[in-house]
């Protein structure tokens, strides 16, 4: 591999919940060499963690098993390797089951399944915090102590190293936790092309690529606004990224040929603004990479060249999701029917305010939208419409108070044949109590867990 | 000075980070950029989403990719899984953004 100039490398999921017949099409409809899966958003770990609470050998990616059933054949077969962060808070359990899919598919002897840890800091927040490491939130400032007895999951987000030293270890399946999800693109480039950790520019083109690869169709025409006519019904058959990576740090974004979907300029702009901060500094634990050096060309083919990109040395701290429980909500709808929907629809929320309001119901947040009119652009979508043939009252409430929030649960459905008419939506029974587990970003030194990661590579 | 909405110059992505939504506008010709860039500040910007954003607002410019990003703080009502939103991951802020009127210049034709 270390003597090839260009390798390919497949986008398979953009979430955990994506479309699961994209990597089947990526390994089948046209050659690649790596496919990468994103299984994490920022909620996914504390989800994952509860799940591994109620048992042990759950907390991970549960699709992605059955998945590498269907494909490691291939995979094997045609020698591609993939790289997820299905372990979510289980790698070791998620491998576990990998092998067992891949012992069954009669590949024994014939892949290797590697593993990335050490990213789970649950454990040791306390003695990390005690020792001085205030893990603050990023975004609001505040100190850890305010929820540390509240918290359900922490996980530091690993660089491409781990990744790369699995790869050099012949593993064809590298499953880690959190690994950032760009990592998961550029950690083959490292290997393939032996590029060291202070090439900066050809690390950032490969944060690029990662950031191209992260969201699955959103590069290739999903989600796309400057040409979603023109794309059209083609998105039934849609066509994951590929990023077609060289040795010199140069990728072109493009897809299998035969697929739906599109990828132009525009699209692949669209995509590189997503969730986009300062783009001079894209941090990622490997290098900081200036977004305002991509050169975008298209070569038309549904293909586009990436270039230009540089880069600069990566801090010396990596990023922390830590998940923690944060009260309850619960959000109930009812449809409402012209003549004078939406009027109807605001009698009902002035009535079921006050019905609340006497029943002693404290909420920390209420909130109104009417689906149809505002939900989605607020005071921006002008008056309503008087003449609306129908509109959705949606009511969402917020408490630490459980019952406050069950209150609400059992307030809006009588609003039925106590309120204004013409009103129906109701049949899926009352609005259901959730608990709210919030998002806490910090930031840590890197000396703190780098040298604690374990990278693990078995035969099946 | 006539006027055309954002979005007959530029389209846009939005997402989130926390309570904040970043929305990237992109021209939709390379001529178009200029305009764009001048005349939608981080105040003007403000000001058009009024109440929606509590928060300041950052703007960054992407020359390369004849692009504006910005940030808008406080937009999210907490954000992510606390936000009581129908869009708690601010994804439709991109064309609430585009409804912005621009004033052409004398002589600019679409």
């Amino acid at each position: 591999m270390a003597d090839r100039d260009t390798i390919r490398i497949a986008s398979g999921q953009g979430f955990w919940g994506d479309l699961l017949s994209a990597p089947i099409s990526q390994v089948r409809r046209g050659q690649v060499d790596y496919l990468m899966l994103d299984y994490l958003a920022e909620v996914t770990m504390s989800i994952m963690q509860k799940q591994k609470t109620r048992d042990p050998s759950k907390g991970y990616a549960s699709d992605f098993v059955p998945l590498m059933g269907e494909i490691l054949p291939d995979c094997a077969e045609k020698n591609i390797r993939v790289i997820a962060n299905a372990g979510g808070v289980n790698a070791d359990g998620c491998r576990d089951a990998v092998l067992e899919v891949a012992r069954k598919a009669g590949l024994a002897g014939k892949v290797k399944v590697g593993v990335v840890a050490g990213d789970d800091i649950m454990h040791r927040l306390r003695s990390l915090v005690d020792a001085g490491h205030e893990l603050r939130n990023m975004e609001t400032g505040e100190s850890l102590e305010t929820v540390i007895d509240r918290v359900m999951s922490a996980n530091a987000y690993i660089g491409a190293a781990p990744i790369v030293q699995a790869l050099a270890k012949d593993a064809t399946v590298v499953i880690t936790g959190r690994s950032t999800d760009t990592a998961l693109t550029y950690a083959p480039m490292m290997h393939a092309f032996g590029w060291s950790s202070d090439d900066y520019d050809r690390l950032a083109a490969g944060v690029v690529a990662g950031h191209i690869n992260e969201c699955g169709a959103q590069s290739s025409g999903g989600n796309s606004l400057v040409s979603w006519k023109e794309i059209g019904e083609s998105l039934g058959d849609v066509g994951f990224p590929i990023i077609e990576a060289n040795r010199d740090g140069t990728f072109v974004v493009t897809k299998h040929e035969g697929t739906g979907g599109r990828i132009s300029r525009a699209v692949v702009a669209e995509q590189i603004l997503y969730e986009m901060g300062d783009p001079r500094e894209y941090i990622t634990p490997d290098v900081v990479a200036d977004f305002t050096t991509i050169q975008l060309e298209d070569l038309g083919n549904d293909r586009v060249r990436v270039h230009g990109i540089k880069g600069q040395k990566a801090t010396d701290k990596l990023k922390v999701s830590i998940s923690y429980s944060a009260g309850y909500k619960a959000v109930g709808t009812l449809v409402y029917a012209w003549p004078d929907a939406i009027e109807k629809a605001q009698m009902a929320d002035r009535i079921l305010r006050e019905r609340l309001d006497r029943l002693g119901a404290k909420f920390d947040s209420i909130r109104t939208e009417f689906v149809g009119w505002n939900s989605a652009h607020g005071a921006l979508a002008g008056p309503p419409n008087p003449d609306a043939p129908e509109v959705e009252f949606r009511f969402a409430v917020r408490s630490t108070d459980r019952n406050a929030v069950e209150t609400f649960a059992r307030e809006l459905a009588p609003l039925v044949l106590t309120g204004p008419p013409t009103v129906t939506g109701f049949a899926g029974g009352r609005p259901k109590a959730q608990e709210i587990v919030a998002y806490w970003p910090a930031l840590i030194d890197r000396t703190q867990i780098e040298p604690g990661l374990r990278i693990e590579v078995v035969d099946a | 000075m006539k006027k055309v909405l954002l979005y007959e110059l530029a389209h846009a992505r939005s997402g989130d980070k926390g309570d904040t939504v970043n929305v990237g506008i992109i021209a939709r010709k390379p001529e178009y950029y200029e305009l764009m860039r001048t005349y939608v500040t981080a105040e003007r910007v403000k000001a058009h989403f009024g109440e929606m954003v509590k928060g300041s607002v950052d703007r960054f410019e992407l020359p390369n990719l004849e692009a504006v990003n910005f940030l808008l703080h406080g937009a999210l009502d907490g954000g992510g899984t606390v936000s009581l939103m129908t869009d708690a991951q601010g994804k439709t802020f991109s064309t609430a953004m585009l409804r912005m009127e621009i004033p052409l210049p004398d002589g600019f034709a679409l």
